[in-house]
């Protein structure tokens, strides 16, 4: 058997990645794209987690709470990407460009 | 002396002060709208009544047997120790020159409504006449020298305010003024020896009421003698301190009264014109010839003697102070008798004799004769009186002939002569227009060379000016006669004792010689002879409003001398007895051989003038004396003494103050102490904070932190680039130092 | 070494590299590709942790449907390729791979030094089908998570909503302009 801190290692060299890809990336979309990965590799420790709690013959409710919290998640997760990549077509409309360099008119 | 407790006539004495003040206010009130002559009625009526007064004193006097009394009216000053009250003090000593300034006031009062006839300032004259009696009254009356010392400087402004009356005339304009500020300043200058005399007499005595005053001096005066003949029993004494009052330590009673006596004559010299103080008075004959003849002649001069006279106690004590006065007599009456025979102006020779027969009485006073002195004080009043008076009717005479002269409408506003007492402004009173004819002409109506043979036409003025020059001359029987030779017989018996009574006696010969001498010069230049001038051809005789009191001063001349005869006729004495109750003196015996020598003297003056200038009278302009040269002209110019206190006096004065004003106040203070300074150095120290604190420090600071504000504020702007990927990794940050210290510090 | 671990060490290297391609591709469609193929790995982890359902889910709503948006964006956009000149921030890359690296050092410290090293314990028979499957997931999702359940539904219409809004033209810019007289 895998041990849990296995999967929580990966998971969190992945939301290390997808910070990484956050911080570096220009691009609109790569930038959210890394947002899904974050997402995702949280949702990785969630049900990681919940398997780890299951223990003895009853389904606990608590470990059923891990996957019940990614079901939620990935729902977020969802409605987030549609209004995100429709915020990032109508900036596209005004500035031409993806670049989040381009967006910086706030500057102090 | 005792204070008055029932009624008695001395009661009634402050009232003689009343009566003018009166008439001062009267005057000052309505006295314009009253109008000539009834502003000047009501002002001889005042001083008429003052005279009623005095007589009542006279025979309250008699009543009381000529003890003195003491009446009390307010107290003025109680400071401290020092009490002064407003008291009269009525012995025999004052209510003569009570007697005296109230009578011969009131006949100068009456016979200056003739002679200010027409003067615009009419009423004016008249309010300084009666102030001149109410201050006059309180100087002989006062029962302190503090009182006297106000009547002193009371007739001292009211010289100054009558010598300046025509104030817009005499020589270039301000002439009589000038001539009246002079007077003021040299009488100052007495002034300041007297009160520096109050001061001492204060400061030893303890006060300055006279019977307090004397009764310390003379208490001093006795433990003096006791001390001096009985030195060896003081120790015997025992209880007394052995060295007594201050006699080894401090100044001895003899050192102060000799001080005090000899500031008291610095004050009598300014008052009563003697040397050196007397240059004032000549040029006082600027003013209106009654002003000359009460005040210059009668009764403000005198009273430098009568302040002599009261203060005799302390005199008493300074022998030396007695040599002085009496030496500084002698001198001025031979001084001013020199100086009147080389004079031309008719008022100038009555001045300059005025002067010298005041250096007789202050000799008088000074050798202790205060009998002598007051006599000759009373006879001088009378005679003299009537010589000025007499002098202003000739001159008013003289004026009228010019006058009649020039008979279309001229009047003269411009008679200025060359010495500086023009009698210009009395010529406004007739003047309607100036005619301009006469601009080219200056004639003086006073200068007796435009004079001469005025007997003819002024009889009557004749005969009194003669009764006066006579009496003055010191002729028997008249006035002058008795009271000069009553000085000269003192001056003999001191001589016999002391060295300097034979000067005092010689000088005063001379002086009565030369008095003889000018006033035989005068009569003979104004009365006799042909006129020298068209208008003394014209001249005519004076109204009865100015006969009648001249009248009356002339029977006075003559029957004055019986006021105090020799003691081997009945009735004589009279005025010494009556002195004696308020002074303590003893008249002299009359001397036989004083009086043939001065009556020889006399003569012999009085022909010496006839000989030059009555036998061949003058024709001309040209006085035959001027043949003397040199002398003359050195009798003429004063003796030169007026150039000479300019020269030594008033210019380095002047200088000073110029120097004082311009160079010292203008530049040095002025121009840059002030300006350079004190505005120069606020200036700077207002530019120093100005600029260095306010806008260095101050500005600087607060500009500084808003700098240091902004400058911050810049370099954290930089934070906020606007760059999302900057926002992120500000985020991961924050994550990272938190999860680090969550998992490793907690 | 099992053959549990065997599996999880190959698909977790995959997993890490498809992100690690993800990130430094040029190309967006590549990206996105690679993080599909990253998806489909996690799910395979999904299954291995009995969470069958999840698996499941992960492939239909997250690869099938994100990533398919997220294709059809980057095709709308043409941002394939994205002109990658100099950067304003250039101080911005080597920081945020350090913090990167500092995130993963703290991270894996504390994951290692208290993590537990054991496997969980084995289900039993009936807990393998029980657990993790559909009927237990909705047992728990009605009763007590029913409000959550229902307020995500609303999101849902939010979003739905949102997107629409915001990209809808001004009606300003629809309408035929009125040719102005010249």
């Amino acid at each position: 058997m895998v041990p849990t801190s296995y999967y929580i290692l990966l998971s969190a060299i992945l939301f290390t990645l997808g910070v990484a890809g956050v911080l570096i990336r220009r691009n609109a979309i790569i930038v959210f794209m890394s947002v899904e990965l974050m997402l995702n590799s949280a949702n990785l420790a969630f049900v990681a987690f919940a398997r780890a709690f299951q223990t003895g013959n009853a389904v606990s409710a608590a470990a059923m709470s891990g996957q019940i919290f990614v079901f939620f998640v990935m729902t977020v997760a969802a409605a987030e990407v549609a209004v995100g990549l429709a915020l990032i077509v109508a900036i596209f409309k005004s500035k031409h460009s993806i670049d989040v360099d381009q967006v910086h008119q706030l500057k102090g | 002396m005792h204070e008055s407790s029932t009624f008695s006539l001395s009661s009634l004495v402050p009232l003689i002060v009343v009566f003018p003040l009166l008439g001062v206010i009267l005057n000052m009130l309505v006295g314009k709208r009253l109008g000539d002559p009834w502003a000047g009625i009501i002002a001889s009526l005042m001083s008429g009544l003052a005279f009623v007064i005095a007589v009542l004193q006279l025979v309250g006097l008699f009543l009381e047997k000529f003890h003195a009394t003491t009446v009390t009216i307010a107290e003025w000053i109680v400071i401290g120790t020092l009490k002064i009250p407003w008291a009269f003090q009525v012995d025999t000593l004052s209510v003569t020159m009570m007697l005296l300034v109230t009578g011969v006031g009131t006949l100068i009062h009456v016979y200056a409504i003739g002679y200010m006839k027409g003067d615009e300032r009419f009423h004016r004259f008249f309010v300084y006449l009666n102030l001149f009696i109410v201050m006059m009254l309180f100087l002989v009356s006062g029962n302190n020298y503090l009182m006297l010392f106000l009547g002193w400087e009371g007739v001292g402004l009211c010289s100054y305010l009558l010598i300046g009356f025509w104030f817009d005339k005499g020589a270039g304009g301000v002439g009589n003024a000038r001539a009246g500020r002079k007077a003021f300043v040299v009488n100052r200058i007495g002034d300041f020896g007297f009160v520096l005399a109050l001061f001492l007499i204060f400061w030893t005595s303890g006060s300055l009421i006279f019977n307090d005053t004397f009764k310390y001096f003379e208490e001093k005066a006795k433990e003096h003698a006791a001390a001096v003949t009985a030195p060896a029993p003081a120790a015997a004494a025992g209880a007394k301190p052995a060295e007594g009052h201050g006699e080894s330590e401090g100044p001895t009673t003899e050192q102060i009264a000799t001080a005090i006596t000899l500031l008291l004559l610095v004050g009598a010299a300014g008052k009563s014109a003697q040397i050196p103080l007397f240059v004032w008075l000549p040029d006082a004959m600027a003013g209106p010839t009654p002003v000359s003849a009460l005040i210059h002649a009668a009764t403000m001069v005198t009273a430098g003697i009568y302040m002599i006279v009261r203060s005799n106690v302390i005199f008493h004590l300074a022998p030396t102070s007695q040599m002085v006065v009496a030496l500084i007599g002698a001198s001025t009456a031979f001084l001013a008798g020199t100086i009147a025979v080389g004079q031309f102006d008719i008022k100038r020779v009555l001045a300059y004799s005025t002067i010298s027969q005041l250096g007789f009485m202050i000799a008088a006073a000074g050798m202790g004769a205060y009998v002598a002195a007051m006599f000759h004080l009373l006879t001088h009043a009378f005679f003299k009186a009537l010589l000025f008076l007499s002098s202003g009717s000739v001159i008013h005479g003289v004026e009228h002939g010019h006058h009649a002269l020039h008979a279309h409408g001229g009047g003269h506003d411009h008679h200025e002569a060359p010495a500086p007492d023009a009698h210009g402004g009395h010529q406004a009173a007739h003047a309607s227009a100036a005619s301009p004819d006469h601009a080219a002409e200056s004639y003086d109506p006073q200068d007796m060379r435009n004079m001469g043979g005025l007997r003819k036409h002024m009889n009557v003025t004749f005969w009194v000016y003669l009764i006066g020059a006579i009496a003055l001359a010191g002729m028997f029987p008249f006035a002058g006669f008795w009271s000069k030779d009553e000085i000269l017989a003192d001056a003999w018996l001191i001589g016999s004792k002391q060295p300097y009574g034979v000067a005092v006696y010689v000088l005063l010969s001379v002086a009565a010689f030369f008095t003889a001498f000018y006033m035989g010069r005068q009569v003979f230049m104004v009365f006799f002879g042909g006129a020298r001038t068209d208008a003394a051809k014209h001249a005519h005789e004076s109204s009865w409003v100015m006969l009648t009191p001249l009248v009356i001063l002339a029977v006075l001349s003559v029957i004055g001398g019986g006021l105090n005869l020799p003691k081997f006729i009945p009735g004589g004495e009279a005025l010494g007895t009556w002195i004696e109750h308020s002074v303590e003196v003893h008249a002299v015996d009359f001397n036989l051989t004083v009086a043939l020598i001065s009556t020889g003297v006399g003569l012999f003056a009085i022909f010496l003038s006839y000989l030059v200038y009555g036998r061949s009278p003058m024709m001309t302009m040209t006085d035959p004396l001027e043949r003397l040269g040199f002398l003359f002209r050195f009798l003429n110019g004063k003796w030169y003494v007026d150039e000479l206190y300019n020269a030594i006096i008033l210019r380095p004065v002047e200088g000073f103050a110029t120097f004082a004003a311009y160079a010292l106040d203008w530049d040095l203070w002025h121009d840059f102490f002030h300006d350079v300074i004190i505005a120069g150095g606020f200036r700077w120290f207002s530019g120093f904070l100005a600029g260095f604190v306010d806008k260095g420090i101050v500005d600087g600071f607060f500009d500084g932190l808003g700098g240091f504000v902004r400058e911050t504020a810049l370099n954290f702007r930089e934070f906020q680039t606007g760059y999302v990927r900057n926002y992120a990794l500000m985020v991961l940050i924050g994550v990272v130092a938190v999860l680090g210290y969550f998992l490793f510090v907690r | 070494m099992t053959l549990d671990l065997i599996i999880f060490l190959v698909l977790a290297t995959i997993a890490v590299l498809a992100a690690l391609a993800m990130l430094l591709s040029d190309n967006a469609i590549y990206s996105a590709l690679f993080l599909i193929v990253n998806f489909a790995v996690v799910s395979v982890f999904y299954l291995m942790l009995n969470a069958p359902f999840i698996a499941m889910v992960q492939v239909t709503v997250y690869a099938g449907a994100i990533m398919v948006l997220f294709l059809f964006v980057i095709m709308l956009l043409g941002a394939d390729k994205l002109r990658q000149p100099q950067t304003d921030i250039p101080w911005q890359q080597p920081l945020a791979i350090l913090l990167g690296l500092v995130l993963l050092g703290v991270a894996a410290f504390a994951i290692v030094s208290r993590g537990s090293v054991s496997a969980p314990s084995p289900l039993s028979d009936q807990m393998i089908s029980a657990f993790g499957s559909p009927f237990e997931l909705g047992k728990l999702l009605f009763t007590t998570y029913l409000f959550p359940f229902e307020v995500t539904s609303f999101l849902l219409l939010v979003a739905m909503i949102g997107a629409i809004v915001l990209t809808k033209e001004e009606k300003a810019k629809l309408l035929p302009r009125r040719p102005t007289k010249s």
